[in-house]
């Protein structure tokens, strides 16, 4: 309440004095009113009409007190505030006075300041101007001294070079001549320095001409060739030309060491004395050379044993030959590369100039390396023992691991797997033909065995001797066939796990090249799979073929007995022994057929197309050495004169023993094989049916005249109802079949040559009792007997045609001389 | 097309020899000899009728005896000679009557060789009454014997090659013996001979005239050798040891190529050899699965080759590979002018390879001969051992690849 009366009356206070302009518009249109008594424009005049007139007396009485008291409130209020207003006037004006005296006592002290100041000011310029001479002459004093050093220190340096030079402290000498070989090159004009420079140039020349020396020299260690390069460098010596020097130092240095290798390589005496001088110099080199290096190893090998084995040599050729390349490439890096990058020569394009030398370098003696590398690798003839070889291997493709590290861009390393690759192939190569001269030499011991008791029982007749012998000789001979094919089969099936054993080092994880990709991919699939392992059983079904080609003339060369054998050991190989030879080489070489590879069907029907054709050869052997017999038999014997038949010939006896004997040595090998079903009096059929026949050739030796066609018309009808008979054709893989294919080539052989002959009466009968009894003995041998039967009725059918007086024996005859043998 | 069905004549008795008559150019004829021990043996004219598949025969009597090898004279149709095997039972007949051991070794077989001539109305004989030639068969009138009393056991005879028909050449055991024949063929005399010598008893087997370098040589076969001998000097000029695994049955010349022969034998292949480089076979067949014994060259297309087996099998084989028209070369040059249709026709031919054109399997008997035909260059016999002669032909379609 208090405040806002206050506030009103601040704005009345304000309204008087005019000082509210702000709000003057909006005033305006009250005060305008001449009738508000607030208001600027109010006419008392106005005011007073306008109340008479419009107020009654109440009213007028009312707004005459109520004016009466505002009149008085006001007049309080403008009291108070003359009150108030006074008492501050009154402080201001005792402090305005205060302040007039306070201000007076100032001025005066800032008088005397000034005074003061321009004392100090007269005094400093006085100082100033005095000392001014003085410190100008001190500078330029300190500016001679510091001159005069500088020269002092030029003229000292010729004498101070030549005492480094005495003391061979290089590095100073150069130190202190790269500090002032600015200077003097600036001030050469000046004949004093010249003469200066040219001292100095003299001594550096010397310096530098002795550290050439001792750089050329060679025996340095490797630190101080270094340094002494690097001071070279910075003598600007060019730097192409210490590179070709420091590499040309390295290489003879390298080059003592491959010499050293290639003596190992080429033990023979001439190379001996070839590697007499190398050896002498080595010592030398490997005593001037510092005890880090590897050399002292080099003199202390002079080879004394002319073949040292692979890994040794490998060994050496790491030890010595790499490492000390590897010395090289450190310091040479670090001298040329690392260093001239950090330093001033960068710009001068010599780190790639450098690089690109060492590359060269390296390549150049890596290569001879390799080379003689190669050559004993090639020398690894032998295929004892391979992990030999795979260690050394492994070890040359490890230590060129790191050439590679330090020479990242060279082909050093490519080129040492190539190598490794390389021998790894050659290495298949010759464990093939290892493997295959293996097959040779095992089938040459076959054949010797099968020699062997064939000797011994030659006397008595033919299978029984070759079993009973057999079976006498008891263990010291295990030549009965089906031992001597498990035996050459299970020892070729030894010889190529071993051989797979061996070349399975090359992949084994703990070799450093193992993990490359040809070693995981190509090695395994078409280095091991298709040229070692496909190639052998190849090779083996190829060998087994060339019996039957080149032997097949007259075959005589090859035992039969060999022929069957090899025949079941292809039959063996396509039914199991390839399938699992192939399966153990993928296992063991996890073979990835990225390539494609020949698969196991196509080598099975190699090989049993090689078993069928030795087979087949084999029953041409055979039937031909019966065949032989028999023609023999009937063309030297004069048919038209021979006796009456008392016995059968010997030949026939013959050709049932051998007969039975080669019936036990296939039965050795193949199964029975199916026969046409006998009927259980198989002999009697057999004999009712040769008798039929022989009625037959009876008939035929008796027909008349009037009926000549008769005997073609009965065999011409029989041969309707009977198949053709092939006589060289193909034979199962069984006994019967085997046996059957014999017998059928040696029965026509004697069909034929009757055929060419002529018969007297006896010589037919001579036949008729030989039909019989090869009839008696040689039906139990085949698939079929009609077969027999049949060849045997043409036989003496035939032969009854040939005679000149055909008068056949009584049946019964022939069976007696048949039975009594 | 389909070929014309093969031609089958029995004869009544075994039979071994077969020719063609080689004077012939116009008829289609062969003669076959039969081997009968106790009848007269006979020689039977066949006349094949190529347009009408008709075979016309005449037999002539062969009293000597039974027939191994029969030759016609390449010069006279009448002429020919044959090998005969003649028992001389009656020696052994008389030893017997003059009560001698039953074990005489007088009774023996002898081969001969011997000069024959037909009669010379046989043809008219036998067209009048085919019936009655049969019964009454006319007989061989001999000219002369190849017997000089000192060789005897004669293979073969050879007649020389597209000569004036004078001179033969028989193959007795180890012998071989060159022939003039004079006055008519009447008579025969020994002009030179050649020796085959060596260990044991050598015997020729077979053997065959060289119609190339003025028929002045002879391939002989014996055991498993061939060799070539040289009948100005008889000498030998090659010989193929070991030609083939057993024993050379036959022996053929290319008609064109002078160096090439072709042979066959107990091992089953023929083989054909270039005698100037006798260490190797040129080519090898093994098509034949039992003793090949005999193997004809064409006359005219020297690539098809003629076998004959005791397999009972005749095989034809097209040799193009060394035969003296390679594929093209038939093409002449005007046939080339005549168009590029031709040509694109030729092209798209594809060569023939060396192949079996057909296996021919009428016999059921080992087969002993085969000859071509002198008239017809497509057509040809073969004899088996039960008296079958088949006549076939080339198939059409390979003649036809041939002509054209």
């Amino acid at each position: 309440m208090e405040s806002s009366r206050k506030r009103r009356v601040h704005g009345m206070l304000k309204l008087y004095y005019g000082m509210n302009e702000e709000g003057k518009a909006a005033e305006q249109a009250k005060s305008l009113d001449p009738c508000d008594i607030n208001g600027p424009h109010f006419d008392h005049e106005v005011f007073l009409n306008k109340l008479r007139r419009e107020c009654s007396l109440a009213e007028l009485m009312d707004q005459e007190t109520c004016m009466v008291k505002q009149i008085r409130s006001l007049d309080s209020d403008m009291q108070t505030l003359v009150y108030e207003n006074y008492n501050k006037f009154i402080s201001a004006t005792d402090t305005i006075r205060k302040m007039k005296n306070d201000f007076k006592k100032m001025e005066d002290e800032m008088d005397g300041l000034s005074a003061n100041m321009a004392a100090i000011t007269d005094f400093s310029a006085s100082i100033s101007g005095t000392l001014q001479d003085q410190h100008a002459q001190i500078t330029k004093l300190s500016g001679v001294h510091t001159l005069l050093r500088k020269l002092q220190f030029l003229f000292e340096l010729p004498a101070r070079l030549n005492k480094c030079l005495e003391l061979q402290a290089f590095a100073q000498a150069v130190r202190s001549h790269r500090r002032a070989r600015c200077v003097l090159q600036q001030y050469s004009h000046l004949p004093s320095f010249k003469g200066i420079q040219d001292d100095c140039h003299a001594i550096m020349d010397k310096l530098a001409q002795e550290l050439r020396q001792k750089f050329r020299d060679g025996g340095s260690s490797a630190k101080d060739l270094s340094e002494c390069v690097e001071l070279l460098l910075q003598l600007d010596e060019p730097a192409e030309e210490l590179c070709d020097k420091f590499l040309s130092h390295a290489r003879s240095r390298l080059e003592l060491e491959l010499q050293a290798l290639e003596a190992e390589i080429t033990p023979c005496p001439s190379a001996s004395a070839v590697k007499d001088p190398p050896a002498r110099r080595l010592p030398s080199a490997a005593a001037a050379g510092s005890p880090t290096d590897n050399l002292p190893k080099t003199g202390a090998t002079p080879s004394p044993t002319s073949n040292t084995d692979i890994l040794e040599f490998i060994d050496r050729g790491c030890n010595e030959f790499v490492s000390s390349l590897c010395l090289v490439i450190t310091s040479y890096q670090e001298l040329f590369i690392t260093h001239a990058q950090t330093g001033e020569l960068a710009s001068k394009n010599i780190p790639q100039m450098a690089s690109a030398k060492l590359n060269a370098f390296v390549d150049d003696l890596a290569a001879r390396y390799f080379s003689l590398v190669e050559r004993r690798i090639q020398e690894e003839k032998g295929v004892g023992d391979n992990s030999l070889l795979v260690r050394a291997l492994d070890r040359f493709h490890r230590r060129l691991q790191a050439v590679t590290k330090l020479l990242p861009g060279s082909a050093v390393a490519h080129r040492g797997t190539e190598i490794v690759m390389r021998a790894a192939t050659e290495r298949v190569k010759q464990y093939l033909s290892a493997l295959q001269s293996f097959y040779m030499d095992s089938l040459t011991d076959v054949r010797q065995a099968l020699a062997t008791p064939r000797l011994a029982g030659a006397s008595g007749p033919g299978g029984g001797a070759h079993f009973g012998g057999a079976a006498a000789s008891g263990r010291d001979a295990p030549t009965s066939l089906p031992e001597l094919l498990s035996s050459l089969s299970a020892s070729i099936l030894n010889q190529i796990k071993s051989v797979l054993a061996s070349v399975h080092l090359f992949t084994a994880k703990d070799i450093t090249f193992s993990n490359k990709p040809y070693f995981k991919g190509e090695f395994c699939s078409q280095g091991v799979r298709e040229s070692l392992v496909v190639n052998f059983i190849k090779f083996v079904c190829q060998s087994s073929r060339q019996f039957c080609d080149n032997a097949g003339d007259k075959g005589g060369s090859t035992p039969p007995a060999l022929l069957l054998l090899l025949s079941r050991l292809c039959l063996d190989y396509e039914t199991s022994t390839i399938t699992y030879i192939l399966t153990l080489t993928d296992e063991q070489f996890l073979v990835q057929h990225h390539s494609p590879v020949t698969p196991v069907t196509t080598l099975c029907a190699e090989a049993r197309e090689a078993a069928q054709k030795l087979l087949n050869h084999y029953v041409k052997v055979q039937g031909l050495i019966i065949s032989q017999m028999l023609r023999k038999s009937v063309e030297t014997r004069d048919w038209v004169n021979t006796i009456e038949p008392r016995n059968v010939r010997a030949v026939m006896k013959r050709v049932v023993e051998d007969t039975t004997s080669i019936d036990v040595q296939v039965g050795l090998l193949y199964e029975e094989g199916v026969r046409k079903a006998h009927s259980s009096d198989s002999s009697k059929r057999t004999f009712s049916v040769y008798s039929s026949s022989r009625q037959q050739a009876r008939y035929a030796a008796s027909y008349t005249p009037s009926a000549p066609m008769d005997t073609n018309l009965l065999s011409n009808i029989h041969k309707l109802f009977s198949e053709r008979i092939d006589i060289f054709s193909s034979v199962e893989f069984n006994k019967v079949s085997v046996i059957t294919g014999i017998i059928k080539i040696s029965l026509k052989t004697f069909l034929e040559c009757v055929r060419l002959r002529t018969f007297g009466r006896f010589g037919l009968q001579q036949i008729q009792v030989d039909c019989h009894y090869l009839q008696m003995y040689l039906w139990r041998f085949v698939s079929d007997e009609n077969l027999v039967h049949f060849l045997l009725d043409e036989i003496v059918g035939s032969s009854a045609h040939r005679c000149l007086d055909p008068a056949p024996m009584e049946q019964s005859v022939i069976e007696v001389i048949c039975e009594r043998g | 097309m389909e070929d014309d069905a093969p031609v089958i004549y029995g004869l009544e008795f075994q039979a071994r020899a077969l020719t063609a008559q080689t004077a012939e150019t116009d008829a289609i004829r062969f003669l076959v000899g039969t081997q009968s021990l106790k009848f007269d043996n006979q020689i039977h004219i066949i006349d094949f009728d190529d347009e009408n598949n008709i075979i016309n025969k005449n037999v002539l009597l062969h009293r000597a005896g039974e027939i191994w090898h029969i030759g016609a004279s390449p010069a006279d149709k009448a002429v020919l000679t044959t090998c005969y095997n003649k028992s001389e039972s009656r020696c052994f007949l008389l030893s017997r009557l003059r009560s001698l051991p039953l074990r005489s070794s007088d009774s023996r077989v002898v081969s001969c060789a011997a000069v024959w001539r037909m009669p010379s109305d046989w043809e008219t004989g036998s067209n009048e009454s085919p019936d009655d030639s049969a019964h009454n068969p006319q007989t061989l009138e001999l000219l002369c014997h190849l017997d000089d009393g000192a060789h005897s056991n004669a293979a073969c005879v050879l007649w020389e090659p597209m000569g004036d028909g004078k001179r033969v050449i028989s193959l007795a055991d180890n012998h071989a013996l060159l022939w003039d024949l004079q006055e008519s063929s009447t008579q025969a005399t020994v002009s030179s001979s050649a020796t085959l010598e060596g260990k044991g008893q050598l015997k020729f087997t077979s053997g065959k005239w060289s119609p190339h370098h003025n028929c002045s040589q002879l391939a002989t076969a014996n055991d498993t050798a061939i060799r070539g001998w040289d009948l100005r000097s008889m000498s030998q000029i090659y010989c193929i040891e070991n030609a083939h695994g057993q024993l050379v049955r036959d022996l053929d010349f290319n008609p064109n190529r002078q160096y090439y022969l072709a042979s066959c034998g107990d091992d089953c292949k023929v083989k054909f050899w270039d005698v100037r480089n006798v260490q190797e076979p040129v080519k090898t067949l093994e098509e034949h699965s039992h003793w090949v014994w005999s193997v004809r060259y064409n006359h005219s297309h020297d690539q098809l080759v003629l076998t004959a087996s005791s397999d009972s099998r005749l095989i034809l084989s097209n040799m193009v590979s060394i035969s003296s028209e390679p594929f093209g070369h038939l093409v002449d040059d005007e046939e080339l002018s005549e168009g590029e249709e031709n040509h694109h026709e030729d092209k798209g031919k594809e060569p023939l390879q060396d192949s079996v054109v057909s296996t021919f399997e009428e016999h059921e008997d080992s087969v002993y001969a085969a000859e071509w035909s002198s008239a017809d260059p497509w057509l040809f016999a073969s004899l088996s051992y039960d008296g079958r002669l088949v006549i076939n032909r080339v198939p059409r379609a390979l003649k036809y690849r041939i002509l054209l």
